[in-house]
């Protein structure tokens, strides 16, 4: 109901906006709702933000896999810590939009490029965080499982991966959200589709309301994605926690 | 089944890079079905010993012997329970091969019947040590270690408790090691009593308790712990 007045008092403002800028500089709803049913009535909406939640799914599930086993392994061992942090470090800070462009010198105009750099911009985080996570295991549960004898696979996935089952969560909500915005940079500079082109294009023509409807069709998805999964994923993995007394 | 222990010394090295001597010139054996009762000054490194016999610290000067493929059964200070499995598969995880028959008997036994499909942090802590014997016990141990047990658990339920553990013992022949505080505990379940000294902790005294468990009298129980108040031992 909350949410609903929310939306209610976005699109209000919205309008009000629109009614004083102009129609060129902020085309009121129905304008844009407009171009949305068109573009989508072509196909073209649903083929472009397809293609950009594939990229997405492809270049999240990479870079929280890497970033994972690789801050699991540098909170373990300290060699690997002391040989990754300077790069980590590096990584961390450096610009997105260099990495996009140098994945696209160095490997050209590919898919596969595109993929790449959106999850090099991501990994950093994820083995920030999860290598925190690791550090703050506790060890009086790896007592547990030694004294009992508990094999290492079972160990790991009874009691290293529900603790660090908050990282996890945390490491892929920031790092969704930032590939939700890496994305459409990788795409506006080397892609011939995909939500980012299409923007592109708009932006190019000053085409204001094609902008918009793709800007917000995206936001929808993005919307319907992260409380239609994501949200309820995190609740189940800290359910446990709901539940104490 | 044996347990040799020897060790000449352990120590410690604090955060503030002091070293303290925890143990010195510990040395005992240990048979299968007997049950060894530590009992000593808080303090005064039973947890340390305890550690190095379970296997979770090499780092000291000596031997213990222990037969590898024994299966190792360990109740811990606090309960150490992994909060995010239910209490069933909190035992289950540890005893994946004990048949669900034992494991209903034992929670039965233990009173945890109702509580099984709870997280332990809907336990009070009572209860939750009662998790922490079930799963040592779930395992059918040939070596079990108690590490008090009975802490903040009321008197019936304490002495409950300890006719499982007495039951347990002479049924698998488990070699046994209790750190307790609690002189009748001791009295009550022990074959030989290990009275500690202070840090560094060095065995003070080997007090053995010939009448079997099961014969001993309330009378008997008696004047072994009048007794040991005499040698003035088990101060606190």
């Amino acid at each position: 109901m909350l949410r609903l007045l929310s939306f209610a008092i976005f699109l209000a403002t919205w309008w009000i906006a629109a009614l004083l800028a102009g129609s060129t500089k902020l085309p009121a709803p129905p304008a844009v709702m407009q171009v949305v049913m068109s573009e989508a009535a072509s196909g073209a909406l649903f083929f472009n933000i397809g293609v950009t939640l594939a990229r997405v799914a492809l270049a999240f599930s990479l870079a929280i896999t890497l970033g994972i086993a690789i801050g699991y392994l540098m909170g373990r061992v300290r060699l690997a810590n002391r040989l990754g942090d300077p790069w980590l470090i590096l990584l961390l800070n450096l610009p997105a939009l260099v990495v996009i462009v140098l994945a696209y010198i160095w490997a050209g105009l590919t898919e596969a490029a595109a993929i790449t750099a959106i999850a090099i911009n991501k990994v950093p985080a994820t083995i920030v965080t999860l290598r925190e996570g690791t550090r703050a295991l506790d060890t009086s549960l790896d007592e547990m499982a030694q004294v009992f004898a508990i094999p290492r696979w079972r160990a790991f996935r009874h009691i290293v991966l529900p603790q660090l089952a908050p990282y996890i969560a945390a490491a892929a909500r920031s790092g969704l959200s930032l590939v939700w915005k890496i994305v459409l940079v990788a795409e506006l500079l080397g892609r011939p589709n995909g939500v980012g082109f299409e923007i592109g294009v708009a932006f190019q023509l000053f085409d204001t309301p094609r902008l918009l409807a793709y800007a917000l069709s995206f936001a929808a998805v993005v919307l319907v994605i992260e409380t239609a999964l994501v949200q309820p994923f995190e609740a189940r993995l800290t359910r446990w926690r709901l539940r104490a007394a | 089944m044996r347990l040799d222990v020897d060790i000449r010394k352990k120590a410690f090295e604090s955060a503030s890079g002091k070293r303290h001597e925890v143990l010195s010139d510990v040395s005992f054996s240990l048979a299968a079905g007997e049950v060894a009762v530590l009992v000593g000054p808080s303090g005064c490194g039973k947890s340390t010993l305890l550690r190095i016999l379970a296997g979770l610290d090499h780092d000291f000067e000596g031997t213990v012997e222990r037969p590898l493929q024994a299966r190792l059964g360990m109740v811990f200070q606090e309960p150490r329970l992994l909060p995010w499995r239910t209490v069933d598969d909190n035992v289950r995880l540890a005893a994946p091969l004990a048949d669900e028959e034992a494991l209903a008997k034992l929670f039965d036994v233990l009173e945890l019947a109702a509580h099984r499909s709870h997280f332990p942090g809907e336990l009070s802590l009572g209860l939750a040590r009662r998790v922490a014997l079930a799963r040592a016990f779930a395992v059918d141990p040939d070596f079990l270690i108690l590490d008090e047990p009975f802490a903040s658990l009321d008197k019936a339920l304490a002495a409950r408790l300890r006719e499982q553990i007495a039951t347990l013992v002479a049924n698998r022949s488990a070699m046994t090691l209790l750190v307790t505080h609690e002189l009748d505990d001791a009295v009550r379940l022990g074959d030989r009593l290990f009275f500690l000294s202070a840090r560094p902790a060095r065995i003070l005294r080997v007090v053995p308790i010939a009448t079997p468990r099961a014969a001993r009298s309330e009378a008997e129980i008696a004047t072994i712990k009048a007794d040991l108040a005499l040698l003035n031992l088990a101060a606190d």
